[in-house]
């Protein structure tokens, strides 16, 4: 059954019915608390994968290919199964099955399969006793390539199909592609009273976790794999192990240990997740495979680089009438997340402005470079880039504040967007509005004096996504409680918490459900023995999705405490509340019990205490193929003002303050929820001016590694302002919303429109680099008449 | 062939042996050797400053020492800290990782070791310090996840407990304060 409709957005106490949105006096949810690992974090308890040591265990490590597009002729492992301390070596052939995390675009193995794609392709693995004898192994292997004409190119791989990429494929090099329209554009477009036509370039990042990918097998005797991956979706790695490894997946067991941060590059099962599976069943030793930073530079699946052209029109006061967008998309050498993206680029622009009519075309191309896929903000903040700057253009030709264009065109509440998603709760204009204030807006801009100023985007994202990437009617989330005679209750989830506080989230929700303190709580999650499935982090699902969950448990759990108390008292068991470690009677103060009392006649009453719940997502979308691609039981709004400075010597650019306005429905813990909002800006400031991940005209990586991929210091990062704004969604648990993934998007557009606003240049194309902004510097003072000179604008 | 070094070294406030190839660094054998796997591995290049640990009271990168040259020094790594202030007549962990844990300052947490060692290093030689100094002292700290804005509020929230110093209200505090206030 599906939870979806059985808790709404109130307090599960007072003086309504529970979940009534006039229940608002929350004992739990609203205010700041620890996280339940933080402590285990702070004093180096907590197992990240790395940390895992089991006896007798091997290492193991990868040969790449240093080719970027290959034939291999022949391998010869031998010499390096001969070297001593080394106990198996694996080539393709081991693992031959072919996966992909949609599992329409299956075209990735764990080992390369007679080809290599990509400089960094995994070609073998060795396990050998310690990692010097891995690595020594590893020269001892004999790879013939037949070297192929590689694409670096994106524009080239849309229209030459040979030699492809990938083999088989009637559509040659392109990955996929998209063309829908809703509305007639052109009309709409001839009609407007001004049109805005422009280029934009979004380069390529990545997520850069500090914790590299790391994985350790065992298998039992019994035949019972054991995996401990950092990754942030188990399920899927279960079902990829299952399908690659080909065994029953019964017989295969994933645990998510601590992980130390992912922000999407950890969605895809990975190479090393197959090969110490693999390994560890041919040598029956445990087996650990710890990639180096350079090997997470190569395994990627970062930001897609994107062309977009987009064309905006709008009326003489400012109304949008149409937008149409053609993108070409650089996915790199694998699929990976490349259909959901493609779509995403187009679908989730339609918010948080009306559009009356919307046209994109999105395509996706394979080239040989490391694969792109899901990075925080997944295929929507580049076109949102796109979009915010040329919103901006239009409040330029209309002489119109960018805060009001913004304001002009908002959507509302409770609408369906122009390609037919059901927008709930949308607290968009507040944001604005927040902005406004905190930044001094009205006040200060234009009056920042010379090279500094301020500039505005807005934005929407999904909380979850309706649909699977498999197609099942399941529930994308489910709950266990255990309930102990101590008093202690167990959260089983199969959630996975990357460090956006997942578990402490289950926790809260308890806590105030059952009326006991957070540390009569533990939270077991993401162990495929022990959790029930939940689809995992990405999406901006887990507080949505698994919050309703553990309402829906902690409710069936309440009842069974209730009807216990009510018969031991004799009373209507709406006198009985569960609050504070206590359990009362609100018509006769006199009698009290504690919460293991309550458990305990409540485990005599019915049978062992526990409960399960469940979510799952309403049928949701437009009525046309891929109108579910972007559905969402909720969406998430975003508003930024970035005040930043140019230095018109250097061309460097200095943010010094970014606030952030986030409707992230009801915020269940306001510190976490600014803890997201701070790193999200953080993550999008540093796509703008400092991090690019290219490869050379070789498909070597530019740059593999923290020093060259440079990721700002504290010395670097500017102050973040977050400022919540709650909309109450009425589907989310308590009205909650995402709070992990919106919060970046503006970023990039805001400060763009900054720069715009201090020394009158447009940046279209990221990042933006002193020579960038030197060289706009230039071609503004060229082009511009010589008694407009000296002037700010 | 490299050669194998025995060699004591002295963590924690214990001094204990240790027999280690010649070539590993001290963050090979704080993990690897004496099981201490809260010094982290992020880049083994010295570029992240997730290994830091602290070596005669100074934060050192692990990952670029290797393990002989801190021989005859104290090292401290993010283990020995509630020990030592359990060893001191307090409670609980540190003071500072407390603070780590109340300020939301620890999202996935991997940084944290090295950027708490960092911290405790600049609060032990600057009692009371600004986000410049702060800015200054974690700039070997890579964090990917806070934006580095609740771990300074984390540290001056540690300085604020010490000094029974007011905290100062954190933006989404003073947003709901000032909404209160207009209520």
């Amino acid at each position: 059954m599906s939870a979806r409709d059985l808790h709404g957005p109130g307090a599960p106490w007072g003086p309504h019915e529970p979940g009534s949105k006039a229940n608002v006096d929350f004992k739990v949810v609203g205010r700041a608390h620890a996280k339940v690992d933080g402590l285990a974090k702070a004093t180096g308890a907590a197992v990240y994968a790395d940390d895992i040591v089991l006896p007798g265990m091997l290492h193991a490590k990868t040969l790449r290919s240093p080719h970027a597009h290959a034939k291999i002729r022949r391998i010869d492992v031998s010499k390096a199964r001969a070297l001593k301390g080394v106990h198996a070596v694996i080539t393709g052939d081991a693992m031959p099955m072919k996966y992909g995390v949609i599992p329409w675009t299956p075209d990735e193995n764990a080992l390369a399969v007679d080809k290599v794609r990509f400089i960094g392709d995994p070609v073998a693995a060795v396990a050998a006793i310690d990692e010097d004898t891995a690595n020594a192994a590893l020269k001892l292997i004999e790879v013939e390539y037949e070297l192929l004409h590689a694409f670096f190119d994106p524009h080239e791989s849309l229209v030459r199909a040979e030699p492809a990429i990938h083999e088989g494929r009637k559509e040659g090099n392109i990955s996929k592609s998209v063309q829908l329209e809703f509305g007639a554009v052109e009309t709409a477009l001839a009609g407007a009273d001004v049109v805005v036509e422009d280029d934009y370039f979004f380069h390529g990042s990545t997520h850069a976790p500090i914790e590299p990918h790391c994985a350790v097998a065992t298998y039992s005797p019994e035949g019972v794999l054991t995996l401990w991956s950092a990754t942030q979706i188990t399920h899927y790695v279960h079902r990829a192990l299952a399908r690659v490894l080909e065994l029953p997946a019964h017989r295969i067991r994933v645990i998510q240990p601590c992980l130390g941060g992912a922000f999407g590059g950890k969605s895809d099962p990975f190479s090393l997740e197959f090969c110490v599976a693999k390994l560890a069943m041919l040598t029956g030793r445990a087996v650990k495979m710890l990639w180096t930073r350079e090997e997470v530079f190569y395994a990627h699946r970062g930001r897609h680089p994107m062309y977009l052209h987009y064309r905006s029109g709008a009326t003489k006061d400012g109304k949008l009438t149409g937008v149409d967008a053609k993108i070409l998309i650089d996915g790199g050498s694998y699929s990976s997340f490349g259909l959901v993206t493609t779509y995403y680029s187009g679908q989730l622009l339609t918010g948080p402005y009306h559009f009356p009519t919307y046209r994109f075309d999105s395509t996706r191309v394979f080239t040989n470079k490391p694969p792109c896929g899901p990075k925080r903000g997944h295929g929507s903040v580049q076109p949102r880039f796109a979009f915010e700057v040329q919103l901006d253009q239009l409040a330029e030709k209309l002489a119109l504040d960018p805060i009001e264009i913004r304001r002009r065109n908002f959507q509302g509440d409770f609408t369906r967007t122009v390609n037919g998603q059901r927008v709930t709760s949308n607290g968009f204009l507040q944001c604005l509005d927040e902005v406004e204030r905190a930044s001094g807006w009205k006040a200060r801009r234009g009056k920042l004096g010379p090279g500094r100023g301020l500039g505005v985007a807005g934005s929407m994202y999904i909380s979850g996504t309706n649909y699977p990437v498999y197609p099942n009617d399941m529930p994308q989330a489910g709950v266990q409680l255990k309930v102990d005679r101590s008093g202690l209750v167990t959260v089983f989830t199969g959630g996975n918490d990357i460090g956006q506080g997942s578990n402490s989230m289950c926790a809260y929700i308890v806590a105030e459900e059952l009326g006991i303190p957070l540390e009569r709580i533990r939270v077991v999650a993401a162990d495929t023995d022990l959790c029930p499935v939940d689809l995992g982090a990405y999406s901006s699902r887990v507080t949505f999705m698994v919050g309703n969950a553990t309402i829906d448990a902690c409710r069936k759990l309440r009842e069974k405490l209730v009807a216990a108390v009510a018969e031991k008292w004799q009373c209507a068991p709406s006198r009985v509340r569960l609050i504070e470690g206590l359990v009362i009677d609100l018509d006769d103060t006199s009698r009290s019990l504690t919460s293991v009392e309550a458990f305990h006649l409540a485990e005599t009453k019915f049978d062992t205490l526990g409960s399960t719940g469940s979510y799952n997502t309403p049928k949701l979308g437009g009525d046309y193929r891929g109108g579910t691609i972007g559905a969402s039981p909720a969406y998430s709004f975003t508003a930024h003002v970035v005040d930043a400075s140019v230095d018109t010597e250097t061309g460097r650019i200095t943010v010094h303050d970014v606030w952030i306005a986030h409707d992230c429905g009801r915020a269940l813990n306001p510190m976490i929820v600014a803890g997201q909002m701070e790193g999200s800006a953080y993550m999008g400031l540093a796509e703008a001016l400092y991090e690019e991940h290219d490869v050379n005209r070789f498909g070597l990586h530019r740059g593999p590694s923290l020093l060259d991929y440079r990721l700002p210091t504290s010395l670097d990062t500017p102050e973040f302002r977050a400022l919540i704004v709650e909309s109450i969604d009425p589907e989310g648990p308590y009205g909650a919303k995402e709070a992990g993934e919106g919060p970046l998007h503006p970023c990039l557009p805001a400060l763009s429109n900054a720069i715009y606003d201090a020394v009158g240049i447009r940046l279209k194309h990221l990042p933006f680099t002193p020579a960038k902004v030197l060289a706009a510097l230039r071609a503004k003072q060229e082009s511009a008449p010589l008694a407009a000179q000296g002037g700010k604008r | 062939m490299r050669g194998m070094g025995e060699y004591q070294l002295e963590v924690n406030g214990d001094t204990q042996p240790v027999s280690a190839p010649d070539h590993w660094t001290l963050l090979e054998v704080l993990r690897y050797r004496l099981g201490l796997t809260g010094s982290k591995q992020g880049c083994d290049k010295g570029d992240c400053g997730a290994c830091t640990v602290l070596v005669d009271g100074k934060p050192v990168l692990a990952c670029l020492t290797l393990a002989r040259a801190s021989e005859g020094r104290a090292i401290t790594t993010i283990e020995g800290l509630m020990p030592a202030h359990l060893r001191a007549g307090g409670t609980g962990a540190d003071p500072l990782q407390q603070a780590f844990d109340r300020c939301g300052a620890l999202q996935c947490g991997f940084c944290q070791p090295g950027m708490i060692l960092s911290a405790r290093a600049l609060l032990d030689r600057c009692p009371q310090p600004s986000r410049e100094d702060m800015r200054d002292a974690l700039s070997g700290n890579l964090c990917r996840c806070t934006g580095y804005t609740q771990i300074f509020e984390a540290i001056e929230s540690a300085v604020a407990e010490k000094l029974q110093l007011q905290p100062k209200l954190r933006s989404w505090e003073a947003q709901r304060a000032a909404k209160e206030s207009t209520r």
